[in-house]
């Protein structure tokens, strides 16, 4: 499973990681709903961290869609709320 | 997934497929798609060059608020020296502001660095991405046929439309920086534009209403702690050079000694000499 962190790069994860990768994502999703921003960030924080962890970096040369796209490491949770909601972060 | 990661794939992907329906067929799809990567590269050049013209904007105000730093430093001396102490504590508290200021500048400098950073290295996959595009895109024209070239070819092209998309996130995220610095740098324009006491005796206690409000503003602590400082070098208020000047020279410790305070008796001299100098010599 190829994941993309916005603004940083391609990871490799393999399939073995796709549960612990799906609790992650929910817990950031709940997290964010609730409007912690400091809850939101450590939860979304150890996401990256795991994608990070866990996946082998995709080389400059290798040209190849993601099955999963995580929002920037700098996001705010307004943006990341917007995400749900609105337009979305990827400008058109 | 529905979460964060599959709302953004989602929405990317849409976008994506949105950006290669405007071409038929494949083979105008590989061109449209190219020309596009070659334009936002493009796109980002101009996105580093504005970064980096903002960042050396600031560079020139921090530049300019640390000689205003210097000045105001020189001006509280002066002012204190003259026995104004009210004056001095004006232009510490000016200080205190313009270096607080500085500061600022410095943390949004070093942002514009970062992002700056991040375009070129952004840049640079871009282009590795774009090579390899156009070196698949040749294979696949020349390889596959037309039912199978559709395949790797929206395979190739969601590929590098998500670099594309990706980076377009990256510019935007930059310019979104520095927007916010342009406003930043008018309202420090306008501290530096507020200037320091161009002339020691147009500006009295409470004369100037920006000063008023600095005063309010500043920490008056720091400011106290530096004027004492400054009292100290300067030995005001104590066996003092300037003992005329200060609070009353207490007890008197530089005794009967001939104490005319320097800054008067300089005044004196200077003005006296202009007149008695030629004087002097005749």
């Amino acid at each position: 499973m190829i994941v993309r962190i916005s603004t940083e790069g391609q990871y490799e994860l393999g399939d073995g990681d796709t549960d612990q990768m799906n609790e992650l994502d929910n817990d950031a999703v709940a997290s964010c709903e609730s409007g912690d921003e400091a809850r939101f960030r450590a939860s979304f924080d150890r996401l990256l961290a795991y994608v990070r962890e866990k996946g082998r970096p995709i080389p400059d040369s290798e040209l190849a869609p993601s099955e999963l796209i995580l929002p920037p490491p700098d996001v705010s949770l307004e943006e990341a709320r917007e995400e749900f909601s609105g337009e979305g972060l990827i400008p058109g | 997934m529905p979460g964060l990661s599959g709302r953004m794939s989602t929405v990317v992907k849409a976008k994506i497929s949105k950006l290669l329906d405007r071409a038929e067929d494949p083979a105008e799809t590989l061109e449209y798609s190219y020309q596009k990567q070659i334009e936002l590269l493009q796109n980002v050049k101009k996105g580093i060059a504005d970064v980096v013209t903002s960042k050396k904007r600031l560079q020139l105000q921090e530049e300019k608020l640390q000689q205003q730093v210097v000045k105001l430093d020189t001006q509280a001396r002066q002012a204190l020296a003259a026995g104004n102490e009210e004056l001095a504590r004006m232009a510490l508290e000016r200080k205190n502001t313009v270096q607080t200021e500085l500061q600022g500048l410095d943390t949004q400098i070093a942002q514009l660095e970062d992002q700056q950073q991040k375009l070129t290295d952004n840049e640079a996959k871009l282009r590795t991405k774009i090579e390899q595009f156009r070196s698949k895109k040749e294979v696949i024209k020349a390889q596959y046929s037309a039912a199978e070239a559709q395949v790797r070819i929206s395979e190739a092209a969601t590929g590098v439309g998500e670099e594309m998309a990706d980076i377009g996130l990256a510019m935007q995220r930059a310019t979104d920086k520095v927007e916010s610095m342009r406003a930043r740098a008018d309202a420090v324009q306008e501290l530096e534009a507020a200037g320091t006491f161009e002339d020691l005796t147009t500006l009295g206690p409470g004369e100037d209403d920006i000063d008023r409000q600095l005063r309010q503003l500043s920490s008056s602590t720091v400011v106290d702690s530096e004027l004492a400082k400054m009292k100290a070098e300067l030995g005001v208020g104590s066996s003092s050079p300037v003992g005329e000047l200060g609070a009353g020279s207490e007890g008197g410790s530089a005794g009967a000694a001939p104490a005319p305070a320097p800054a008067a008796a300089e005044e004196e001299a200077s003005g006296g000499a202009d007149a008695s100098e030629p004087g002097a010599r005749q």
